[in-house]
């Protein structure tokens, strides 16, 4: 058996905003088909991260690569097609709920309104499927904005907080779904502040803080039998930051 | 009544079909001089009516560079007057319209895989209600405005006299029962031509 190359691969990336470098990852490789979850305090670089590997924004330095090949710049447009990001904060379009969720699908020229329906069936949302999806609420938002990114069925998913403003009723439907991506063997980068999501969900686990990789192991043994006196510090919440 | 609507009409179907599209890449992209472009345009916004007129009618005029068009005091003249007062608007209004859509917004739909001209499209639509007051800017501008068509039309009845050159020459007369209710036409049309703007606007949701 052939092996694939890596979703991603990151070699010598740096990141600044200003003068101030906010990433920096010596290197990182994210096999196909994993859940890489991304822990770390507010402003460790985590969402900038996804940022890179949509193709949002550009590295100072090194190079990004998917499935084996750098990143071209810019993104021609079927490799970005594979990628998809549910945002921290999303936004709705100012259209209807079920509109929302099919945007992506309707920007590749499909028409077929089928997948909407069971993705709102599942997040609860069937009843809202008509309404205006700007006057939802904050936890209706960012299960709208999960179910537009499924709709799509990437190869790579990137997952910003997915599930921070849910009830644990709606964590466990949002958590249902991505576990259907992982068995479609869906790429996931999850970044969450939230260790117990990072435990359930992710195949291996990386913390970031101040834009630098701390550790990155197997979930179980990140959180079981951390290496790093910072990890065990950030894990018992001794880390202020 | 029907030559100022046509007029009106036309001179605000082609600022739109220019003012949109200029307005969206001035708010949407970033390039040297863009500074200079958005004052030219808010400048553009106060544009005296009776100046653009006067400088339409130097170019038209028979001495002027387009005058073997043959075009002075003649409707595609006052088109082109009123093309000329209304673009600045709805250039300048849609590109606050623009701007006005959040930036992340367009991040999270290129995210989703829009490529660049449905990324811009979309915004425009977020932007829709903004857009509106654009084209109602423009209208209300150019069908109240009797500088420049009065130059560069000359009034002539039956030919280019619109309703405002109309008022003006009830008034001059004397007639004031006449200009009064050519007033109540005008504004009846001005209502009427917001109405269905708005409706459009309703309907794009």
């Amino acid at each position: 058996m052939t092996q694939q190359p890596p979703a991603f691969e990151l070699a010598g990336v740096r990141h600044r905003y200003g003068a101030r470098t906010v990433l920096s990852i010596p290197h990182l490789s994210v096999p196909r088909g994993e859940t890489l979850g991304i822990i770390g305090p507010s402003g460790a670089g985590k969402s900038t991260l996804l940022r890179l590997l949509q193709g949002l924004e550009r590295p100072a330095e090194g190079i990004i690569s998917i499935d084996g090949e750098p990143m071209p710049d810019p993104l021609p447009l079927a490799l970005a097609r594979r990628v998809t990001t549910v945002f921290q904060r999303p936004l709705m379009l100012d259209r209807r709920v079920r509109d929302n969720v099919l945007f992506g699908l309707q920007v590749r020229g499909r028409k077929d309104r089928a997948p909407a329906g069971p993705l709102l069936e599942r997040l609860g949302l069937t009843e809202l499927a008509e309404a205006p999806a700007r006057r939802l609420s904050g936890g209706e938002v960012q299960r709208v904005a999960l179910a537009r990114a499924m709709a799509i069925e990437p190869d790579v998913l990137l997952l910003d907080e997915p599930a921070a403003n849910l009830d644990p009723a709606n964590v466990a439907r949002v958590e249902a779904l991505i576990r259907d991506a992982q068995a479609r063997g869906t790429t996931i980068v999850l970044v969450t502040h939230n260790t117990h999501e990072a435990r359930r969900l992710a195949h291996r686990t990386l913390l970031l803080i101040e834009g630098a990789v701390v550790e990155i192991g197997p979930t179980a043994a990140i959180f079981e039998s951390p290496v790093e006196a910072k990890t065990r510090a950030f894990l018992a919440g001794e880390l202020v930051y | 009544m029907s030559l100022t609507f046509q007029v009106t009409g036309l001179a605000l179907v082609i600022a739109t079909v220019i003012g949109v599209p200029v307005g969206a890449l001035v708010g949407l992209t970033r390039f040297p001089g863009r500074q200079l472009v958005t004052l030219a345009l808010y400048t553009g916004m106060g544009l005296p009516p009776v100046v653009v007129g006067l400088v339409v009618y130097m170019l038209l005029s028979r001495s002027g560079p387009f005058g073997s068009m043959g075009w002075l005091f003649t409707p595609p003249a006052m088109v082109v007057a009123q093309t000329i007062i209304a673009f600045p608007l709805v250039a300048a209004l849609t590109m606050s319209a623009v701007e006005g859509v959040d930036p992340d917004l367009r991040l999270q739909v290129r995210a989703l895989g829009a490529t660049r001209w449905q990324t811009g499209w979309t915004v425009l639509r977020e932007a829709r209600i903004g857009l509106t007051a654009a084209i109602v800017a423009a209208f209300g501008g150019i069908i109240s405005e009797v500088g420049a068509v009065m130059l560069v039309g000359g009034n002539i009845e039956g030919q280019t006299r619109v309703l405002t050159t109309a008022i003006v020459l009830s008034t001059r007369q004397g007639d004031f029962a006449l200009a009064m209710a050519l007033g109540i036409v005008l504004l009846a049309l001005a209502l009427g031509a917001n109405a269905v703007l708005l409706q459009l606007q309703g309907r794009t949701r």
